[in-house]
């Protein structure tokens, strides 16, 4: 869908985006990490055409991207705004037909989405008139009415309550179903493992770690293990076929530790504790999205 | 291309809906109304005249006696009664006045009396005589043979203006075309600022709301400007239009209402039908566009650069100097000499040439070679500006919260894509 190939753009005093390459595949959901003022924003600006590259280049479904994909891409920037005295229906209908719907196609289309999202009668209000979460409501709508088919959301959840960034995350996962590919930036890392089929990290200018989000914690693992168990606490020797994490008691006589083998395997431990206890659960931990972006740019700190 | 027709229409269908719109359109013709009314009613008032006045004379000098003759309108009597009694009868009559000419009239001021505030024309009068009396008194005091220096002074020069056409000559009313050409600098001067700066509040507006990002990722910065600078150009014009026709409307209007023959109104209406109206028209809109153009790109340049309209200031004045600086000129200076070097020269330069042009314009003696250069100046002008501030906006309106100053927006102008 999306092939971005070696990034440069350079500001007055620094560089933005060092050399950096990425692949989105069509059909999928692309999450762009990393710390603020990584060049997240500069990428997605290139992206859009808003800014150009230095250097490097960008393919589009295999050509190479021009002003005529312009209507085939929905944005919406991490800073959002609306005209404040223009009434929302009109003002929906005018940002559609700048990316080449007709009237009557965007009439349609907006009536649509108010229905589907609960908002028909705004279609005469004026976005000073709504709250903030409503005028961001609003904004979704701007960006998704003409069917792109690259949907580009540069931080969608900031700014909404619980309730409307589930809806808007489902609205998202719908549009994805229905083959919209999406690229979005976020901080929030929970919404990465949930949403994310792949994704990059940029840090300071560069991108240091992309790929699929279940490859990368895979291979971020590190023979670490949850045991849990019920029964007398056990006290470790020395002579375990591992080395002991954390120790913690749980309710009703329970108990959880954390391990790391030391080249053994967990049919090992299964074997050293099931004489010893009544064994309840045993789990691979493998390290979230947050812990490896945390441990990842302090890496590069 | 249709992207910037849909930014012309929601720039000029939004402006032009809104409601302060809708009333500056009727409130200046409805001044202009109300003016030439308050015109006619003075004139009226002047008239009032026709009504005989009598003005007694009370001359303790003696200097005056049966010298003030008869005028129009104006009869002078010898007060034979004393200055009380006759202060009292005043009371009575409104076409009476008292004159108080005092022993001493040299040092002494000479008072006229009445029951309303004498007009201009009796005072004018009783000045214009009791000067001559007492000039032809002093002479014969001092020995000078009047009536030679009467015969020596018989030649009376007025100056008739006259315009030598090609067809012959005209009167030309200097007075009535000097108050068009100031009046047409003044409105090129306050339009070319009025929606200058509408069109860089609505960069600012679309800055400070953060749009400005959603719509430059579907259409370009140049064509976001250009729409702009576009849509209020059309909203200018249309103001105009419905200005030029309700004014002829009120106009017409107000000279049935005030004007009987003889009228003042009459004669004035009738020296403005002298002047060429189809002509200063067209080289108004002409100027008022390309100066548009040149003054709104720049306008667009400024809100680019900045987040507020209060940080627009160090930007706006060397911007509107050379505007300023020919709007004074004109009202002071220019139109009392329209072909004068300066003149030209400021005619010439496409930031001063839209006010200056416009005071030359109604005097009629631009040479067509100049007028020619000047317009030409003025597309070249405003294709120049229209190429710096694009290269300035595309840039500005992308950075927040950054100060910006001359040499950044130097530096943005250099900037690639």
């Amino acid at each position: 869908m999306l092939s971005i190939r070696n990034i440069v753009k350079q500001y007055a005093g620094h560089r933005a985006l060092d050399d950096v390459s990425l692949e989105v595949e069509s059909g999928k959901i692309f999450g762009l990490l990393g710390p603020n003022g990584a060049g997240k924003t500069s990428l997605i600006r290139i992206i859009n055409q808003i800014t150009a590259p230095d250097s490097g280049e960008i393919y589009f479904n295999g050509h190479k991207l021009d002003q005529s994909h312009i209507n085939r891409i929905g944005y919406l920037p991490e800073e959002r705004g609306l005209y404040k005295k223009m009434e929302i229906g009109e003002q929906m209908i005018y940002l559609a037909r700048l990316k080449g719907l007709s009237r009557a196609d965007a009439t349609a289309k907006l009536k649509f989405w108010f229905e589907k999202l609960g908002m028909e009668t705004w279609w005469k209000k004026k976005i000073e008139e709504l709250s903030k979460g409503m005028s961001q409501k609003a904004q979704f709508v701007a960006t998704v009415l003409h069917e792109p088919d690259l949907i580009i959301l540069d931080e969608p959840f900031s700014g909404f309550d619980p309730v409307a960034a589930e809806l808007i995350k489902d609205e998202i996962l719908e549009l994805n179903k229905k083959g919209a590919t999406i690229l979005f930036s976020t901080h929030r890392m929970e919404s990465v493992e949930e949403l994310c089929d792949a994704i990059a990290l940029i840090h300071k200018s560069r991108k240091i770690l992309d790929g699929r989000v279940k490859t990368i914690r895979n291979s971020y693992k590190n023979d670490t293990y949850l045991v849990e168990y019920t029964g007398e606490h056990l006290a470790f020797d020395g002579a375990q076929p591992f080395d002991l994490i954390s120790d913690v008691a749980g309710e009703d006589n329970s108990h959880t530790i954390k391990l790391k083998l030391n080249g053994t395997t967990a049919n090992d431990v299964l074997q050293y504790l099931l004489p010893k206890t009544k064994i309840n659960m045993l789990q691979e931990v493998i390290p979230s999205m947050n812990e490896i972006f945390i441990e990842k740019v302090n890496l590069i700190k | 291309m249709n992207k910037v027709l849909l930014i012309i229409q929601r720039e000029y269908v939004t402006r032009v809906r809104k409601k302060a719109f809708i009333v500056m359109i009727f409130v200046v013709p409805a001044l202009i109304l109300g003016m030439s009314a308050l015109i006619g009613f003075v004139a009226k008032n002047n008239q009032e005249l026709s009504n005989d006045q009598l003005v007694k004379v009370i001359d303790e000098s003696g200097a005056f006696v049966g010298k003030l003759h008869n005028a129009k309108h104006i009869k002078f009597e010898d007060a034979k009664q004393p200055a009380a009694d006759a202060k009292t009868s005043l009371q009575q009559d409104e076409n009476l006045s008292l004159l108080l000419i005092p022993k001493d009239y040299t040092k002494k001021p000479v008072q006229i009396l009445s029951k309303k505030k004498p007009t201009y024309q009796v005072t004018g009068e009783v000045e214009r005589q009791m000067n001559a009396i007492a000039s032809a008194k002093s002479l014969v005091d001092h020995h000078i043979d009047t009536a030679l220096l009467n015969a020596l002074n018989k030649n009376r020069i007025t100056v008739n203006a006259m315009e030598v056409t090609a067809t012959g000559t005209k009167d030309a009313n200097l007075a009535t075309t000097m108050g068009v050409g100031v009046a047409c600098a003044i409105l090129i001067y306050l339009s070319l600022f009025i929606y200058g700066a509408q069109v860089m509040r609505g960069v600012i507006e679309e800055k400070t709301s953060r749009i400005i990002e959603v719509i430059i990722s579907s259409v370009k910065p140049f064509q976001l400007m250009l729409g702009k600078i576009i849509g209020v150009g059309l909203v200018g014009l249309t103001q105009f239009g419905a200005w030029i026709i309700l004014s002829v409307v009120s106009s017409k209007i107000a000279g049935h209402a005030f004007s009987g023959p003889g009228s003042p109104i009459a004669g004035a209406v009738a020296v403005l039908s002298t002047i060429p109206f189809g002509y200063i028209l067209g080289c108004f809109i002409f100027y008022f566009l390309t100066g548009y153009l040149l003054y709104s790109a720049l306008f667009a340049a400024v809100g680019s650069a900045v987040d507020s309209e209060t940080e627009t200031q160090q930007f706006m004045f060397p911007i509107t100097l050379p505007l300023l600086f020919t709007y004074l000129l004109s009202v002071t200076v220019l139109f009392q000499a329209p072909d004068s070097p300066l003149a030209v020269w400021l005619s010439m330069i496409p930031f001063t040439a839209p006010v200056a042009m416009m005071v030359r314009v109604p005097f009629g003696g631009v040479p067509p070679w100049q007028l020619a250069i000047s317009m030409s100046l003025m597309v070249v002008g405003f294709l120049f500006t229209t190429y710096v501030a694009a290269r300035i906006y595309r840039v500005g309106v992308l950075m927040y919260g950054k100060k910006a100053s001359f040499k950044e927006l130097a530096k943005w102008f250099f900037y690639k894509e």
